[in-house]
């Protein structure tokens, strides 16, 4: 690890332990970017915490954080992450179960007093219900408030905005106005393949009638302005043969240009210095800030 | 105080006893939210009886702003800011987490003079939060003088802040790779002055004011004893774990930056009562003041930030004169840098205790999901039972000894 982020005892030996003493309710178990995370079944959730808070040799005395995680596309949306700590084994550790909105996850609350506000955080953000809890109200949310804010598909602006209104001498909740469109800027080049419409190809995609044969291909790259960007994928893939996905199963192969050429994401990506000449009409000012 | 909270009577019928038995009625009391010892926007709704707290059943989220929330929708650079604005009293610990979060997934180095001056901030930001909480602890249980002290020392660090990163409180100073920018040798050496003459001064001065003091010890002695088991249940971290007598220090046992090479001591508790956080956050200072003092002996000449282009932006300079610098800076202004998939918690010791940061990343140049692992929600859950059984006035001595800053607990 080259970061500087805080460094605990090694995982070697972890999941080996947690195995034996989680036995069958252990789903999946993996070591990535040096943290180990185990996922659990829901049924299976309070004895495997049993099991790793009281065996020798994992002792996760405390349980530091419970986040919920959306992932609207599965079948089961939501990721519980449980984050415990052994203070003992200076050791770290994350526990995951799935949940549906329909399918309550077993509460902690009773080996770890603290998971009481922490579920139901969980509850008001992303509506997980905690089967067992002893008061599963909202938390941080307003009184009176409708909906699960940080659900993926809970718009940003919300629904309801409120003011102070001098007629009613109270404050009142109204639906949201926008004086101004939210702004969502899509990063993604064309050539990598966006899910967008261009501004200006607006009428090149109303124009192209929907039972027509495919649009005509664009001749060469560099193509007159109102092409699509599948337009100019189709482009690439008539000319040159269809390259292997990079990254199968990602979905970050639906490009020309793959992410494993453009070293976008990459810590450390293509352009590295021994591989450049230096830049002779660069003056390094030593150790100085640009305001200095 | 009778001003700001309202007495609601139980509508409970008056049981037709014998004359003379005097009915005693268990009353709900609304401590806040607007409340000057309630340290920002808390409403504590106490069960009371007579003056001693039957209950107290804290009510959060008045402040909640959905930063975790606002993150997703902002690329990695664009969200720093928003974490100045957690816990407003030292903000610069609080970027540090995610910065070291980022840092973890994308495996990225950070030059080592970068990471003294992040510790050197870091502790210097120590100081402030813990000059705010230790002057308004005495201030909520009757002292006014060593706040006062306090707050001018609290104001030559926000002059320090200002002279490194530019803005006095939310300074968005630390980056993805290191700091923002270098500082001025002049900025070292006056912090340095600072911290041999003024510091002990006048926070000896005032500490040597209450510290003995027969009232301050009445009211803090023996208050809200928490046991090492409870400190460990209710998830405790930073000083209020440490004044429950476990010496759990992320900065020693999960050392992050250039923390492993500083000398230090964790102070402990003995009796885990406010008097003990207090006194724990006393001696904090006074180690801070050390590390920092290490870190001006040691701190090496070199880079501040990442010279990695992919990730660290390049200096101006460079960028009017180099058409490579030109495009790595336009492109991390506009789309950032994409961060590898994956998950990753990192907690870092804040002052006010165990910050941790869970990103989850999908690979893109915004975060899927940021989690952020406030110190203030264990410890005011924890109110309930620490205060059970004491009087309605010790409530402002208990909350003042927890430190809580509510931009951090609702986020």
């Amino acid at each position: 690890m080259r970061s500087s982020a805080p460094r605990y005892a090694p995982n070697d030996g972890v999941i080996d332990a947690a195995t034996a003493a989680i036995g069958a309710a252990l789903v999946e178990a993996q070591d990535k970017v040096g943290e180990v995370t185990l996922t659990v079944t829901r049924d299976g959730l309070i004895d495997a915490m049993i099991a790793l808070r009281d065996t020798p040799g994992l002792e996760y005395q405390q349980l530091m954080e419970i986040a919920g995680v959306d992932y609207p596309e599965r079948e089961e949306r939501f990721d519980v992450c449980y984050h415990l700590l052994s203070v003992t084994r200076n050791h770290r550790l994350r526990v995951r179960v799935t949940a549906a909105e329909d399918t309550p996850v077993p509460s902690v609350t009773g080996l770890w007093p603290v998971a009481n506000w922490l579920e139901r955080e969980v509850y008001d953000m992303y509506g997980v219900l905690f089967d067992g809890h002893p008061d599963l109200r909202r938390i941080l949310t307003d009184y009176g408030f409708r909906g699960h804010p940080f659900r993926k598909d809970f718009p940003l602006t919300g629904f309801v905005e409120l003011r102070y209104s001098e007629e009613a001498k109270r404050v009142v909740y109204e639906p949201v106005k926008l004086a101004q469109d939210f702004r969502n800027f899509e990063f993604m080049s064309p050539w990598e393949g966006a899910q967008y419409v261009l501004p200006g190809d607006e009428k090149a995609a109303a124009a192209t009638p929907p039972a027509a044969p495919p649009p005509a291909v664009p001749e060469a790259k560099g193509a007159p302005s109102p092409v699509t960007a599948d337009q100019v994928v189709r482009a690439d893939a008539s000319t040159a043969p269809a390259k292997p996905d990079a990254h199968p199963g990602t979905g970050y192969g639906r490009s020309t240009d793959s992410r494993a050429e453009t070293g976008a994401g990459e810590a450390s990506p293509g352009n590295q210095k021994g591989e450049k000449p230096a830049e002779s009409d660069v003056i390094p000012t030593k150790g100085a800030g640009q305001n200095q | 105080m009778s001003d700001t909270t309202t007495q609601l009577m139980h509508a409970d019928a008056q049981s037709p006893e014998s004359a003379g038995d005097v009915a005693i009625q268990n009353y709900t009391i609304n401590f806040g939210p607007q409340h000057p010892a309630a340290h920002g926007v808390l409403r504590l709704v106490m069960e009371m009886d007579g003056e001693v707290i039957e209950r107290i059943d804290p009510h959060v989220g008045l402040l909640h702003r959905g930063t975790e929330k606002l993150c997703e929708y902002k690329t990695y650079q664009q969200a720093i800011p928003y974490f100045d604005r957690l816990d407003y009293c030292s903000p610069m610990c609080m970027e540090h987490s995610f910065v070291l979060a980022i840092e973890k997934l994308l495996d990225l180095e950070v030059p080592v003079r970068g990471q003294y001056l992040r510790v050197f901030f870091a502790e210097l930001t120590r100081i402030m939060n813990h000059m705010l909480n230790l002057g308004s602890h005495v201030m909520d249980v009757g002292a006014m003088t060593p706040n006062l002290w306090m707050f001018e020392l609290r104001e030559d660090l926000m002059n320090f802040y200002e002279r490194a990163s530019g803005a006095r409180m939310h300074a968005n100073y630390f980056r993805v790779g290191g700091v923002r920018q270098d500082v001025p040798l002049k900025l070292l050496t006056d912090i340095a002055d600072w911290l041999d003459t003024r510091l002990p001064q006048l926070f000896g001065d005032a500490i040597s004011l209450v510290a003995e003091n027969r009232i301050f010890k009445q009211r803090n002695v023996d208050i809200a004893i928490v046991s090492r088991e409870d400190a460990l249940k209710w998830g405790f971290s930073g000083p209020m774990i440490r004044a429950a007598g476990l010496p759990w220090d992320l900065r020693k046992s999960q050392p992050y930056d250039v923390y492993d090479r500083m000398e230090f001591d964790v102070p402990v508790g003995t009796r885990g009562d406010c008097y003990d956080r207090f006194m724990v956050r006393v001696e904090e200072v006074y180690q801070s003041a050390r590390i920092m003092k290490q870190c001006l002996n040691e701190m090496p000449d070199g880079p501040v930030l990442s010279l990695d282009r992919k990730v660290a932006v390049p200096h101006r300079a460079e960028m009017k004169r180099s058409m490579e610098a030109l495009i790595h800076h336009f492109k991390l202004f506009t789309e950032g840098y994409h961060v590898p998939a994956g998950e990753v918690y990192v907690a870092t010791e804040s002052p006010k205790g165990e910050f941790g940061v869970f990103l989850v990343s999908d690979g893109s140049n915004k975060p899927y999901r940021v989690k952020i692992r406030p110190t203030a929600f264990s410890h005011l859950q924890a109110m309930d039972f620490m205060s059970r059984g004491h009087m309605l006035a010790d409530t402002t001595a208990i909350l003042g000894a927890m430190d809580i800053v509510f931009g951090e607990c609702d986020r």
